[in-house]
């Protein structure tokens, strides 16, 4: 049957490890690549890896970084940042990443999901929506969160399957770093509107977080920033992830198994 | 010694890495030359059906490794789109595959019984392997492999079967015919159940 995924997801700026609160105050946390055979060791399910400045920056992605990474990685790697053409993808799939994530290009230039997806298969494409709550509801907002979009969140993930996306990552902006738990009514209204395997990002402090969508979904990804690189009520920088009978647990809650 | 093929799809170097760590001779293979000592052959594959076929092609390797596998009969797995081109065709594309093994490649479909399948399949699912396979030995009956694809294989005879998955429908996820190997999930990012995996077929 299939599990669900437990993520973590790692953000990069200026080369070093960092955690945002809001999407704001990077906070260092240390280096990728020694976080990465830490991950290693306690056999994480897969792991997504965002430089967060590159397309701030207007910069390619940091191909050096990446070969490291996947060289390194002895768990699937789901890479992001800077990436706009079919050509970038075409070139990071190459390095040994197994999913190439996008998030300003699918509104830049989202002729890119079907392009490169011809090249490299549309599993390998996963879009990234980093939404926040505004008054008139949800809105898709890139640019490491400050450029709106003016879309719904669900209108575009119904777009993303058509033009061919192998899986939806949704990210809270409002829940980022807080540790309090999920946007539950913004992934029950995304969730539902697209048949494409689906990650929550965004809000998780603790497994329990991480159980509540397992239990009502079955098996979906449920990423994390901050509940695995930090530690205890004064956030120390530990890197951890759950050892297999704590994510057995996770797992316990929910028994679906028609992918999340 | 294992030739690794890098025909630029793939993760190459977490099975170097593996094989590395396993102390196993290998040699990543990107022309022909690279082949001369090769006595087993591992297809990676992350990409589309039709540019595994350019790629492998335009790479000059197809040919020495027909030779290599088809003629020397040396031991070759390929590994997820690098399974499916071992099959005659796909309908992700319009090439034809290498038809090493008899059969073809189709998309999963949501079966009306089960709206909420989704696709790609993506993550770890259980194995069901047939009994005293040499490929899966010692890999355990609670294995899970990594997996990531919308297009499955379907073999023409049933004895190529080798193990299964489940997904809605049970698919062969693993191949056999003679001394041809196909595994449609990751065993270079399936952690240790991965790691036994591509050792078996190192000592095939």
């Amino acid at each position: 049957m299939l599990r669900p995924r437990v993520i973590p997801c790692l953000l990069v700026k200026d080369k070093g490890l960092v955690k945002t609160v809001g999407f704001k105050d990077p906070k260092y946390v240390g280096d990728p690549i020694n976080a990465v055979r830490i991950f290693n060791e306690k056999e994480v399910d897969e792991l997504m890896v965002v430089e967060i400045d590159a397309t701030s920056n207007g910069r390619e992605p940091d191909y050096a970084l990446i070969e490291n990474l996947a060289s390194e990685c002895r768990m699937p790697l789901c890479y992001g940042g800077g990436i706009r053409t079919a050509a970038q993808v075409e070139r990071i799939i190459a390095l040994g990443v197994e999913k190439v994530a996008l998030s300003s290009a699918l509104f830049e230039n989202p002729d890119v999901v079907r392009e490169a997806g011809s090249q490299v298969g549309g599993q390998s494409i996963v879009a990234v929506l980093d939404v926040r709550k505004t008054k008139s509801g949800y809105e898709v907002f890139t640019h490491n969160g400050s450029k709106p979009t003016g879309q719904d969140p669900v209108a575009m993930v119904r777009k993303l399957e058509q033009m061919g996306a192998g899986e939806i990552v949704l990210n809270s902006i409002d829940k980022d770093g807080h540790m309090k738990g999920y946007d539950l009514d913004l992934i029950a209204q995304v969730r539902a509107a697209t048949g494409l395997p689906f990650t929550c990002l965004g809000g998780a402090g603790s497994l329990e977080h991480m159980s509540q969508l397992v239990e009502r979904y079955g098996a979906i990804g449920v990423a994390a920033g901050s509940l695995f690189v930090f530690k205890g009520v004064f956030r120390a920088v530990l890197i951890n992830y759950p050892n297999k009978p704590a994510k057995e647990s996770i797992f316990k809650a929910g028994r679906a198994g028609t992918g999340g | 010694m294992i030739g690794i093929v890098d025909y630029g799809l793939g993760n190459v170097k977490a099975f170097a890495n593996i094989y590395h760590k396993a102390n196993m001779r290998f040699v990543i293979a990107r022309g022909p030359a690279d082949l001369r000592d090769v006595d087993r052959v591992i297809l990676p594959g992350v990409g589309a059906f039709d540019q595994a076929m350019g790629r492998l092609t335009a790479s000059g390797m197809r040919a020495p490794l027909e030779e290599l596998v088809l003629g020397k009969r040396a031991p070759v797995i390929g590994v997820c789109v690098g399974l499916q081109i071992l099959m005659r065709s796909s309908e992700e594309g319009t090439s034809p595959g290498l038809g090493w093994i008899d059969g073809d490649v189709v998309r999963f479909q949501r079966p009306a019984d089960d709206a909420q399948l989704r696709i790609p399949h993506m993550g770890w699912n259980d194995v069901d392997a047939r009994n005293g396979s040499a490929l899966f030995a010692g890999v355990g009956a609670d294995a899970h492999f990594y997996f990531l694809h919308s297009y499955y294989v379907r073999c023409e005879r049933e004895e190529d079967v080798l193990a299964t998955t489940n997904y809605s429908r049970n698919f062969a996820c693993a191949v056999q015919r003679g001394n041809i190997f196909g595994v449609q999930f990751h065993p270079e990012k399936s952690h240790q159940f991965g790691v036994r995996l591509l050792k078996n077929f190192g000592e095939l």
